[in-house]
């Protein structure tokens, strides 16, 4: 047993820390912000030259060969910086999905594109009234001769308005809330049919509600099996989870700092607000809060792995009810013990609460999953 | 980066889990499984029988009579004896005594007093606290004032853990009262049964009896039980209080105070339904449960630093905080798991599940971790001020 990092995983830690302190200062961020599309075409060239971009796939397609400790690893850099690049949508959660589920043929035509930074993807999965249940699909997909024909609309997905390529959920058999009968599709973002309305979300990334109207795909288009698609969905979100635990004890980290920081420069009554017990111990709920968070990241990404979907999707809720509660009581305590000033636009601490607040609501609410966690435990023998 | 331990730690762990099963006594095992409280008689006993193995001073090295294990081996030992429901042995003379004499006592005292403690033949408590000095430690006022070869000690004891089992008590005493109040503190070594010595019983919140008064009157103390220096003695105790960071968390004992809730949510029901399937429940067991795993990930960070001969990071400093917590979790869980039985106090015969008779002294007597070993509000305290630098003196 040892939580050392390996020197390559030390490398990497390295290089998007050095990013993250000279190129995503908190004024270069809001450059990025103001944007069109909400992030850096730029910084995304350079993600691909680091080859940021290819630590999860297979070398066979150009990759590093990376685990989810490595993503892990970026994420919570990218969490200090409050990285606007759509890393988590497009590398993380669409480009796990092909690298996992695709055929030979779908890796091959888009694993080096996303690798080298010239194509985007992002993963259509989630619906006006799924809210976090994947299984909850009425996008529907028809067989129409070699091929289908998919309609339905997808709620609010993560880096859709700059996304190529579209990894669609849709079903082919079953009922609302069957976990068979849903199937993976690859949709071109300018295919006929297809209509995406994007929208900021409130850390500054993008979003996008994508229509589909009488979307006609190829047989080639299919992710996996005909309506297999659950399983490879499933175990992407719960990856992409664990990716977006770690930026969020990125950002909870950053947070606490410059809040103690703000703590012993701040006077009041002609002294540092520091040296009030009232909020050196809050000061420390923060801390202890970051640190056992820290805990359960290592743990869900240690667990995440597991052949077991039960085991894995237990890992993942605990991981992500846990660190959910504290990125809560961080992001509120963070603004509180700031005061007025916290609560203003031109200063970062906002910005965290912001991301924060989003994380806590991505990928299934503390709630949703300490529900996840308890009916998993309660079935367990 | 990995989780698992090494073939040979497998192979200690399936040896540790074949010796509990072939040596716990099965009424200490049964006592211990529904929390109730071991007497002084059955203790030593247990520890006897630990200690024909040698596996009583865990932390010890081999040179004091220690098995030699790695903080590892420690770790997995202490896995296995809360998942074999066998007893914690008092850790007054093993973990907190015995490291104190190997790094602060003379030769003479180490040659006497550790084999003695290994041997179950000396029984410590601890004399810390005093009414007038709880958190502010360092206030006490018991003064040992020099008289020849002796100290002449006077002043009083609070919170004396098991001083009425015990023999011998390891104080903090007043020699000075100059310069700053932690610099005049004395580590001094006291037989119970000198004359005017006195412990009287404190009966705690769950009933029974743990705690005592200790009251010192002209109490004659040789010279030659001071360990270290005089004026040393702030230095010693904090030693002491650092000593033994990987368990400190109770990791061992409460996965197995789940898995046992857990069992309870299971086997009993209402509204002819098990507990489990209430939902408000089951969200509150798998809360406690998300917390424990959370703080033995903690525990395990502490352990693989240490395991590598590294200083332990600020997260150590989590562990007697989040630990105590859990604790306190778990026995509430407890309490709201017995329904109407966790009323009868102490009760005879048979009233009810038998798994619900010591939930309601468990929940009253662990209200005690969050403030023994340093209250949660001072160890806030020192973390706003070591780890985050929140000093302004």
């Amino acid at each position: 047993m040892h939580f050392n990092l390996s020197d390559e995983q030390k490398l990497i830690r390295n290089a998007v820390d050095k990013f993250i302190r000279n190129d995503y200062s908190f004024d270069a961020r809001k450059k990025v912000l103001a944007m069109d599309n909400g992030y850096s075409p730029d910084h995304w060239r350079q993600f691909a030259e680091m080859g940021w971009l290819g630590i999860p796939f297979a070398e066979d397609h150009g990759g590093l060969g990376g685990g989810i400790v490595d993503i892990t690893l970026v994420m919570e850099s990218f969490g200090t910086g409050m990285v606007l690049e759509p890393y988590l949508s497009a590398v993380v959660l669409a480009g796990g999905l092909v690298e996992r589920g695709g055929s030979e043929a779908q890796k091959e035509a888009l694993l080096p594109a996303l690798i080298g930074g010239e194509k985007l993807l992002a993963v259509a999965y989630t619906e006006r009234e799924s809210r976090f249940n994947t299984a909850d699909v009425q996008t529907r997909a028809e067989k129409k001769g070699n091929g289908y024909v998919l309609n339905g609309e997808k709620a609010v997905v993560l880096g859709a308005p700059s996304a190529d390529v579209l990894i669609v959920s849709a079903r082919t058999s079953g009922n609302r809330l069957d976990t068979q009968g849903i199937s993976l599709f690859l949709v071109d973002s300018t295919a006929k049919g297809v209509s995406i309305k994007g929208m900021r979300t409130m850390d500054g990334g993008q979003a996008g509600n994508v229509t589909l109207n009488n979307v006609e795909v190829g047989s080639d288009a299919l992710v996996g099996a005909e309506g297999a698609g659950f399983a490879l969905l499933d175990e992407a979100v719960d990856r992409a989870t664990v990716a977006a635990c770690a930026d969020a004890v990125g950002a909870m980290q950053a947070a606490m700092r410059k809040t103690v920081e703000y703590l012993k420069t701040r006077k009041q009554f002609g002294v540092p607000i520091g040296s009030f017990q009232a909020l050196q111990h809050r000061a420390v709920d923060l801390f202890t809060a970051v640190e056992a968070c820290r805990s359960m990241l290592l743990m869900a990404s240690l667990k995440v792995t597991d052949p077991d979907p039960v085991e894995r999707n237990k890992a993942v809720s605990a991981a992500k009810q846990f660190i959910g509660e504290k990125a809560r009581l961080v992001a509120q305590q963070a603004v509180q013990m700031h005061g007025g000033i916290g609560m203003t636009e031109e200063l970062d601490i906002g910005h965290y609460f912001r991301r924060l607040t989003q994380f806590c609501a991505m990928f299934g609410t503390t709630d949703y999953h300490l529900q996840r966690y308890a009916d998993l435990m309660a079935a367990a023998a | 980066m990995n989780i698992d331990f090494s073939p040979e730690e497998l192979a200690f762990q399936q040896e540790v889990r074949a010796w509990f099963a072939q040596n716990l006594p099965a009424d200490l095992k049964r006592k211990t499984e529904l929390g109730q409280m071991l007497n002084r008689d059955e203790l030593v006993v247990w520890q006897r029988i630990l200690n024909g193995k040698g596996w009583l001073v865990t932390g010890w090295p081999e040179e004091y009579g220690g098995p030699g294990w790695t903080p590892t081996q420690r770790y997995i030992f202490d896995m296995e004896r809360a998942r074999a429901n066998a007893p914690i042995g008092l850790s007054m003379g093993i973990i907190m005594l015995g490291p104190v004499l190997m790094a602060y006592g003379t030769q003479e005292q180490k040659d006497f007093y550790l084999p003695r403690i290994r041997n179950c033949e000396d029984w410590w408590c601890q004399g810390y606290s005093e009414p007038g000095a709880g958190s502010d430690l360092a206030s006490l006022k018991t003064m040992a004032v020099s008289d020849g070869d002796d100290y002449i000690v006077n002043g009083s004891k609070i919170w004396t853990t098991y001083g009425h089992w015990a023999n011998r008590i390891f104080c903090l005493v007043r020699t000075s009262t100059e310069g700053k109040k932690q610099e005049g503190i004395s580590f001094l070594l006291i037989d119970m049964d000198t004359p005017g010595l006195e412990v009287r019983p404190i009966i705690s919140i769950d009933g029974e009896h743990h705690l005592n008064e200790t009251f010192f009157t002209d109490v004659r103390v040789p010279k030659k039980n001071l360990v270290g220096k005089e004026g040393q003695g702030w230095t010693v105790a904090k030693y002491l209080l650092t000593h033994e960071r990987t368990t400190i968390a109770g990791v061992a004992d409460s996965k197995v105070h789940m898995a046992n809730l857990k069992r309870m949510a299971r086997e009993n029901s209402a509204n002819g339904a098990p507990l489990m399937d209430d939902p408000t429940l089951r969200q509150k067991l798998a809360k406690a449960e998300i917390n424990l795993l959370a703080l033995e990930y903690t525990n395990l960070r502490t352990l693989a630093a240490t395991a590598a001969g590294k200083a332990p990071g600020p997260e150590s400093s989590l562990l007697k905080l989040d630990g105590t917590a859990v604790q306190q979790q778990l026995s509430e869980l407890g309490v709201e798991l017995s329904g109407q039985y966790a009323w009868p106090w102490k009760a005879e015969g048979d009233v009810g599940p038998e798994e619900f008779s010591a939930t309601m002294m468990r929940y009253a007597f662990t209200r005690a971790a969050t403030i023994y070993g340093g209250s949660d509000e001072v160890q806030k305290n020192v973390i706003a001020k070591m780890v985050l630098g929140l000093n302004f003196k």
